[in-house]
Parts: structure tokens; C-alpha cells; sequence
């Protein structure tokens, strides 16, 4: 049996955004809500160099990273080809308005992870566009 | 559920891409079948001509070996020629007997080589060049035999005698033009071509026709002879007189061909809704392509229409030329011979094998021939696409697009000559090795599939070139022919211009009438279209349009600049570049406050502070009580200036105040990208006027204005615009450029790519020309921005949600 835990209500994450649940000493979970107010919970963390996915675009079911552009699905965490990897996912429970996370896998996955930085090479437009300015 | 059952009539490389991509989409709607007519798996075709060479071996050039098929469950029928179709069954018939049923039909059955109806033609040794089984004989006869003679002095045909000197058989290439490529090169090119053939050991006979091929008493070819009577030795005859569509199967089963099998632009054949055919075979719109990228396109929008998505259409493609010669560089596009109206630029140097020949029709590039120097032809091929008017860049069109400024690959144009190690590209860090690999290991052939595995060139594209000349070498791929028209992104097929248009004329206002309108494909857009309709709709519309602030970027939904580590760095804006003790101290206590790790100064003449953390954003800008830098988004940035008249011994203008007006009265503009400008109060130029969007110089009687320059990437030096008396007139006119800029660049496009596009000509007329223009131009901005508020204090009418400052729990 899962123990939920409610988090906050889904009015709380604005439509096509994301709030993170600061988690101490590990990692936060971004929550996503997308525009047909289905929730998602993943790491807040890119598999590419560790952006926080909670800072992104949200569209359809995916998240853009704010740092490179990298697409993530939101069902499962996964990077969209020719991208690869995947990060922690979360199951959600939306019930009666009340978005509710498993205290089981918020206790036990993602935990302490650093972040590496990937080998592989930065990616596309984004990273251009939002070169840092003065 | 029963699946349906797709066969596929022909086995090469437009078709299988056709079938990879439904594979992506949809695999398992289909049961597939395949036939071949050769013995072979999927093989490049294009790399018949390195192997040829001895470069490159058959298995290097296989695509999809036979356990790809048997992986994804095809069956694969090799050997076996189709011969006919019983449409009204759906079944297919091949050679053997062999039938397949099918509920959809894929003909991709490619092209034929035209043989001319020369006597003498059947004779043994005399073959074609198109496909493994030519190539093999052209082989094994250069081990045996010793003289060759290759008719036709096209691409195929100078391959093959390449290939065929490389293997030490004495090749005589004949050409009925008076010059080779007559096709593709003009009588230049084509000569330069020969010479450096020539020193090759190939040997050339141009302006001869073929009359006869002559047997020996072993029933193999022994001669040519010429129409001028005359005759040389030949045990290897290689015809490349071109070639046909293959529609032998389709004429015989009713679809109606015309130089190919007539095809919408679904990919379906106009006869048989249950029929498409993609590849050398099909007729769109009167062409049939012979080129690798413009096939692929077809696959793709093919596969989507058999996958029943039902989206996309394909509307052509514009086509240039390249030649798979080792070691020879040649380029054309578009009507490079010119012709009655047409003006040419040339650029010749004989000694160092260099020809470059533009063709420009009523101020349009119109056609490239290029040899020698291959790097800039993307970008001729760019401007000949877009059909822009090259009016303003006459004098530096010759010169190419890198020939200043450019950085990030130690100034190569040869990609051949440099070693595996060399960077590329020098935004994302890419060498020579990583490229080549991914193409030979991922099957890449477009720019577009490099860009998308490797990211080279897909930053800020100045080493396309460098990446074109590497996908020729390595897959022999055509990369550059591209789509007619470039949609914004993948969820439409609407171009930037085309929802610009919609909405001013149709006074759409939010960003889900834009969608419904030009039918998006996506519910919600993607990160990047939604940014860049949600600014048409605030650019167009303001004070009437809503701001979506989950259409920005987070920099401009937190308002501040994300770094590597997730925290985010703070810019409070100094008019023009002035600041005090106040703001100093302010500032200080600031940092020793929230700690901030690092406190640098930009080139934009003011402080960063960088490692803040986002729940300590509010409050730090509370605490510096300063206006927003707007150093995070496309917007106006900073005005830089020198001290000018006011300290400067040389200043002849107050650069200074000039520098803080403009400021004041553009801060808090939004634009397509952002938006530099810099004041200098004398010619030395010290605020580098030259390289900003706007740049103002000051001189005795006046100002001089500049504009379209860029510090990034690529330097570009910013154009003459005016010179004008008054600072109240530059304020007008500088406004006047932004707000055009505004209202008709690309999201994401700054000035100097605006202005490439629309030409400075343009620009002139609407600004300095027509001063009733100018003026409302002016005041359409002043509109827009009055009353904007600054996101850092006025959040509420910022449309600033405040809640992502802070975590929805914390555990």
C-alpha cells in the first residue's frame, strides 16, 4: 500500500508550468502541470547537465530544460531522440483537487545525487538565444 | 487486431528512409513486404562512386543489413522483380511468381540509366553505372582491361572515369557539350574542371558525339568510333547519358506518369488513393528529384500519411550540385550561366584553381556556379532561396559570409584538410571525428539529421560550410537541398511571416486563436514557437494583446539570468553606464547581505551579480532599489557610452546624456531578440558604436547613426544609416528603426539578420524617406512602451507569478 502525501492543490502550479517540493539535502521533484491540468513529478534535474526542469517550458507532455533545450517527457522522464537519458520520475495522485506524491519513493529515489555534467556536447538554439548578456 | 499490409515495390534508399520513418511513428500498424530487384540489402547509391575510387568498400555502404528487415519483421524478397500489380486483387506479382497482398502500395522503384540507341550497344563491356552489379564489373574489368571510354561528362560520368583512372585504366571521357557539367558549371568552371582532370591522367574529347561502339572478334567492345570517323580503343564502355524515371511497372499497371509517376503532395499517386510512390520515380508537381534531401522529404511526409497521422505536405525543394571527386571542390545552384538581363560578379584566379561566378537578376542572387572555394555556397544557396535583394551587399557578396568576424574554427574552409581532432564547431564543441562518425554510424545525410545528432552548426551556423563538405566526403550526401518555405517549428507548417501576417490583418489577440487559426498540430506549441507567437501577439497588438508569461523563457519569467547551477544572476540597470555612491553602497550591502559569490563587471558597463538565489530574487531587488537591467531578456539591454563632451578633451558631443535619453526612453522593450545600443562622443569611437543594433557616433555638426552591427558570434560591422543635427532626431530615428525592427523581424532574429533579410534599402524608405512614416513609427513605440511597468517592483502588472520564488513544500 502507497502512503500519499498531499503536497498542494492543483490551482497551486500555474497551467503550462511548475512548482518544485524542496526536498533537504537531496534534490527537489518539480511538479508540472500541463494545459489539460494533468499533473507530472520528476527529478528536478536534466539527464544532459543537471537543469532544473521546474524552470522550463511546458508544452503538450513534455518540458523544455531551461539550460540546453532538451526535450523531457513528462510521463516518464526520458530525453526525446536524438537525445538520451532519463531522469527520475515520481508517481502523482490527483484526487478531489489535491495533488499527492508517495512519501515511499520521495524518501528513497533521487536522493544526493550530484550533478554531472554529461560529455556530450551542449545542445541547440536555446543555448545560443540565451547566451548571458550584458 | 488484424494489421494492415503495406508493400513496398522497390528496395533503395528513398523507399526503406519512407519505412524507417513509419516505423518511428507507427510500428505495428503494417505488416511489411518488400521487393528488390538486386540481390541486395539497402545500400547508399550515392557511395557507389567511392567505391569505385577503391575509397570506400561495398560493406561500407550498406544502410540496412538484412537482420534490419528481419529485426522489424519484414519480409524482405530480394532478387525478385515486380512485374505486376492486379489492383483490383491488391496483389502484387513478382518474377517468380512470388504475390504479396496489400491494403497499401509503396512504389519507389527509383530511376533507370538512359541508354542511347547507339549500334553496338549490347555489345559485352558495355555497361551502366547505377548499381553494385556495374560497379563490380567496371571492378573486375580494371583488373583485366586496359582502355576505358566513359560517354557523358556529368557528375555520374566524371565519377566513374575518376574511379576508373584510380584503378589504372586509361579513361577517355566523351561529351557532346563543349564543356563537362554543361549542366551544372558554366564554360569556365567546366574548363578548370578538365584541366585539373587532365592532370589526373584522364583524358577528354568534348563537343564529340558517339556514333558506333565497335565489337571484336570475342563479341566484347573493342572501339568507339565518332561521328568525325575517327576511333579510339575501348574493352570498357561506361554509358552515363543520364537517367529516367523507372515507371516500367506503373505505365503497365495504369498510373498515370508524366516523366514520373504523378504524385500529390501526400506522396499519393493521382490514379490509386491505395498507391504512393516516393523517390526517383515520382513526378510532384512536374519534378522528379534526383537528389538524396528532397527524397528523404518525401519519405518522411509519405510515412506520416501512411502512419494515417495525416499531417504535412510536401511543396518542393530547391536543389543545388556538388561532385564526389576527391580532392575537386564545385558548387552550383540556380541559373548560373546568366543570360540577357542577368549582371554576373566573377572572381578568377587560374593558377590557384579558384572561379567564382554570382548571376544577379533585378538586384536578386538568381544562380552560383563556384569552383575551387566551395565554403560559401550554403550561403549563396541561402540568399538564392529566399530570393532577398542583395542590392546593399554587392560589394561584399563576392567575399562570402565568412569572410570576417567569423569565429570558433581557426578561420578552415577546407574541412578535408583538417585532422579528426580539429574543432568544427566552436559553439558546442564539436570535432572533425565526432561528425564524421555520427554520420557513418547514424546513416545521416542532411544537415539537418547532423545538426540534430551531433549539434554541430546548430548554434550559430558559421561552420555549416565546414559540415556540408564533411557530409559530402562521408555519406556523398546531397545536404542542401531544403524545403521551399521553413515553418517555425515542427508544430505547424507556417512560416514566421505567415503568423506575423495573420495576425495584423485578422487582429488575433491570444495565442490559442493563432493555433486555431493556422491549425497547429500541437495543443500548446512547443518552447519554440510559443515565445515567438505570444511576442507577434504583444508586438502587434500592444495594450490590447495579453503577455502569457509561460510563452517566455525563464529569464523572463523569473527576471533574472539562469546559470549552470540553477541559481540565477542580477543585473540592476545604470543609465548609461552612470551610477553613484549610493547605488555603489546599495549594491555592496546587497552582496554581503544574500552573499553573493561573484560580482563581475559586464561589457555593457554595469555590475552583475551572479549565484543569487531565486527565493532571494525579490528581495534583492527590493534591496538594490534600482530598475530592472532587463539583462535576461529579448529585449533593450544597455545603452553604452563614453564620457564624452562633457570630460573628454577630444568629445565633441555629449555621448553621455544622449546615452541615458535613449535608455530612458526605450527600457522595458520587449523585441524579437536583444537590443544593443552604445553612443561614442567622437569618431575614436570608444562605446564601440560600431558593432551595437544602434550606434551613435558623435562628430562636430552632428550625429552619425549606425545600424545593424553585432559583437556576437559572428562580428558584424553595423551599417550607415543618417547623419543627423539634433539629439531630438536621433531619438526619433533610432526609435523609428527599433519599433520597424519590431514590427516585422523574426523571433529570435537580431537587427543585422533582419536587415539581411529585408535588405537596409528597405529600411531607408520606411524611416528616412518618408518622414509621416517615421514619425508614426515613433509614436507607435512611445504607445507601447508607456506605462510598461518594471517587473522587479510592479509585479502584478509585470504578469511576475510570484509563487516560483518559493517551493510548494519543503520536506
Amino acid at each position: 500500500m502507497s502512503d500519499w502525501k498531499i503536497i498542494c492543490k492543483v490551482e497551486d502550479i500555474p497551467v503550462l508550468g511548475a512548482r518544485r517540493l524542496a526536498r533537504k539535502g537531496s534534490t527537489d521533484v518539480a511538479i508540472f502541470r500541463n494545459g489539460q491540468d494533468k499533473v507530472f513529478a520528476l527529478l528536478d534535474r536534466c539527464p544532459h547537465r543537471g537543469g532544473p526542469l521546474s524552470q522550463g517550458i511546458v508544452f503538450g507532455d513534455s518540458v523544455a530544460c531551461p539550460l540546453h533545450n532538451w526535450t523531457i517527457n513528462l510521463g516518464d522522464g526520458c530525453a526525446k531522440a536524438p537525445d538520451v537519458g532519463c531522469t527520475q520520475r515520481f508517481s502523482v495522485k490527483v484526487e478531489a483537487g489535491q495533488v499527492s506524491l508517495d512519501v515511499e519513493e520521495l524518501t528513497t529515489l533521487g536522493l544526493g545525487e550530484t550533478v554531472v555534467p554529461a560529455v556530450v556536447a551542449v545542445g541547440a538554439e536555446t543555448a545560443a538565444a540565451e547566451r548571458p548578456a550584458v | 487486431m488484424k494489421k494492415m499490409k503495406l508493400v513496398m515495390v522497390g528496395n533503395g534508399m528513398a523507399g526503406v528512409r519512407t519505412i524507417e520513418e513509419l516505423l518511428k511513428m507507427a510500428p505495428d500498424l503494417y505488416d511489411i513486404a518488400v521487393f528488390g530487384a538486386e540481390p541486395h540489402p539497402n545500400y547508399n547509391r550515392i557511395l557507389l562512386s567511392p567505391v569505385l575510387a577503391g575509397e570506400q568498400t561495398l560493406d561500407e555502404i550498406i544502410l540496412n543489413p538484412v537482420a534490419w528487415y528481419e529485426e522489424h519483421g519484414i519480409r524482405l524478397h530480394l532478387g525478385k522483380k515486380v512485374v505486376d500489380v492486379k489492383r483490383r486483387q491488391r496483389v502484387v506479382v513478382a518474377e517468380d511468381g512470388t504475390e504479396e497482398e496489400y491494403d497499401r502500395l509503396l512504389i519507389a522503384t527509383g530511376s533507370n540509366p538512359f541508354i542511347p540507341p547507339l549500334p553496338g550497344r549490347d555489345l559485352k563491356g558495355v555497361i551502366a553505372f547505377r548499381d553494385i552489379a556495374d560497379t563490380h564489373t567496371m571492378i573486375e574489368a580494371a583488373k583485366t582491361h586496359k582502355h576505358a571510354v566513359v560517354v557523358g561528362g556529368g557528375l555520374l560520368g566524371l565519377e566513374a572515369a575518376n574511379g576508373l583512372a584510380a584503378r589504372g585504366m586509361d579513361v577517355t571521357l566523351v561529351h557532346i557539350a563543349p564543356w563537362l557539367m554543361d549542366r551544372q558549371l558554366d564554360g569556365v568552371a567546366g574548363d578548370l574542371l578538365r584541366k585539373s582532370l587532365e592532370e589526373r591522367g584522364m583524358k577528354f574529347r568534348v563537343e564529340t558525339q558517339t556514333e558506333a561502339l565497335l565489337g571484336g572478334p570475342d563479341g566484347r567492345v573493342a572501339a568507339v568510333r565518332f561521328k568525325d570517323g575517327s576511333e579510339i580503343p575501348a574493352d570498357l564502355v561506361v554509358i552515363a547519358a543520364g537517367i529516367r524515371p523507372n515507371t516500367e511497372l506503373a505505365e503497365k499497371i495504369g498510373l498515370h506518369c508524366v516523366r514520373g509517376i504523378v504524385v500529390n503532395d501526400t506522396m499519393q499517386t493521382i490514379t490509386d488513393p491505395r498507391i504512393y510512390s516516393v523517390g526517383e520515380c515520382a513526378s510532384h508537381r512536374g519534378i522528379a528529384y534526383g537528389l538524396v534531401a528532397p527524397l528523404f522529404e518525401q519519405g518522411k511526409i509519405c510515412a506520416t500519411h501512411l502512419a494515417e497521422f495525416g499531417i504535412g505536405r510536401y511543396l518542393g525543394s530547391s536543389t543545388s550540385t556538388k561532385l564526389k571527386v576527391t580532392g575537386i571542390d564545385l558548387f552550383s545552384a540556380g541559373n548560373f550561366m546568366g543570360g540577357p538581363d542577368c549582371e554576373e560578379i566573377i572572381m578568377s584566379d587560374p593558377y590557384g584553381g579558384v572561379y567564382k561566378k554570382l548571376v544577379i537578376q533585378d538586384d536578386k542572387l538568381v544562380g552560383a556556379c563556384l569552383y575551387g572555394d566551395t565554403v560559401d555556397g550554403s550561403f549563396y544557396f541561402k540568399l538564392l532561396r529566399e530570393g532577398r535583394t542583395v542590392h546593399d551587399i554587392r560589394d561584399k557578396l563576392m567575399f562570402g559570409e565568412s569572410h570576417l568576424g567569423d569565429a570558433g574554427h581557426q578561420g578552415q574552409s577546407k574541412a578535408a584538410a583538417m585532422a579528426d581532432s580539429d574543432e568544427v564547431c566552436g559553439c558546442n564543441g564539436v570535432n572533425k571525428g565526432v561528425i564524421c562518425k555520427a554520420i557513418k554510424d547514424k546513416g545521416l545525410f542532411t544537415l539537418e539529421e547532423v545538426r540534430k545528432v551531433t549539434k554541430a552548426s546548430a548554434s550559430c551556423g558559421s561552420c555549416t560550410g565546414l559540415v556540408e563538405q564533411l557530409l559530402m566526403f562521408t555519406a556523398g550526401g546531397d545536404y542542401s537541398a531544403t524545403p521551399k518555405k521553413k515553418a517555425i517549428c515542427g508544430c505547424t507548417d507556417a512560416s514566421h511571416k505567415e503568423v506575423r501576417e495573420v495576425i495584423r490583418e485578422e487582429h488575433l489577440l491570444t495565442i490559442d486563436a493563432v493555433y486555431r487559426r493556422l491549425a497547429w498540430r500541437t495543443p500548446n506549441g512547443c518552447a519554440s514557437c510559443r515565445p515567438a507567437v505570444n511576442y507577434y501577439l504583444i508586438s502587434t497588438w500592444p495594450k490590447e494583446a495579453k503577455d502569457d508569461p509561460q510563452s517566455h523563457f525563464i529569464n523572463e519569467r523569473s527576471h533574472a539570468n539562469i546559470q549552470k547551477n540553477g541559481t540565477y544572476s542580477v543585473v540592476p540597470r545604470m543609465w548609461g553606464g552612470t551610477t553613484n555612491s549610493s547605488e555603489l553602497r546599495r549594491i555592496a550591502d546587497v552582496v554581503d547581505k544574500y552573499q553573493i559569490p561573484t560580482v563581475k563587471v559586464t561589457g555593457g558597463q554595469r555590475i552583475d551579480l551572479l549565484g543569487v538565489k531565486k527565493e532571494d530574487l525579490p528581495a534583492v531587488w527590493q534591496d538594490l532599489g534600482m530598475p530592472s537591467g532587463h539583462a535576461y531578456g529579448k529585449t533593450l539591454r544597455t545603452v553604452k557610452t563614453c564620457v564624452g563632451s562633457e570630460w573628454c578633451r577630444f568629445g565633441t558631443q555629449d555621448s553621455t546624456q544622449l546615452g541615458i535619453d535613449l535608455e530612458r526612453a526605450l527600457w522595458r522593450m520587449y523585441a524579437p531578440h536583444k537590443v544593443k545600443l552604445a553612443v561614442s562622443g567622437c569618431p575614436r569611437n570608444c562605446a564601440e558604436s560600431g558593432i551595437k543594433d544602434v550606434g551613435v557616433i558623435g562628430v562636430d555638426s552632428g550625429w552619425e547613426v549606425y545600424v545593424g552591427g553585432n559583437g556576437g558570434i559572428k562580428t558584424d560591422v553595423a551599417q550607415f544609416f543618417v547623419k543627423l543635427k539634433t539629439a531630438e532626431e536621433v531619438l526619433e530615428y533610432s526609435g523609428a528603426f527599433i519599433q520597424l525592427y519590431r514590427e516585422e523581424g523574426w523571433y529570435l532574429e537580431r537587427t543585422v539578420h533582419y536587415l539581411a533579410r529585408v535588405g537596409i534599402d528597405h529600411v531607408k524608405a520606411r524611416v528616412l524617406d518618408d518622414a509621416a512614416n517615421r514619425k508614426a513609427l515613433w509614436e507607435r513605440l512611445q504607445y507601447a512602451l508607456d506605462g510598461e511597468p518594471d517587473p522587479w517592483f510592479e509585479f502584478e502588472k509585470a504578469g511576475v507569478d510570484v509563487r516560483q520564488f518559493a517551493p510548494v513544500g519543503v520536506l
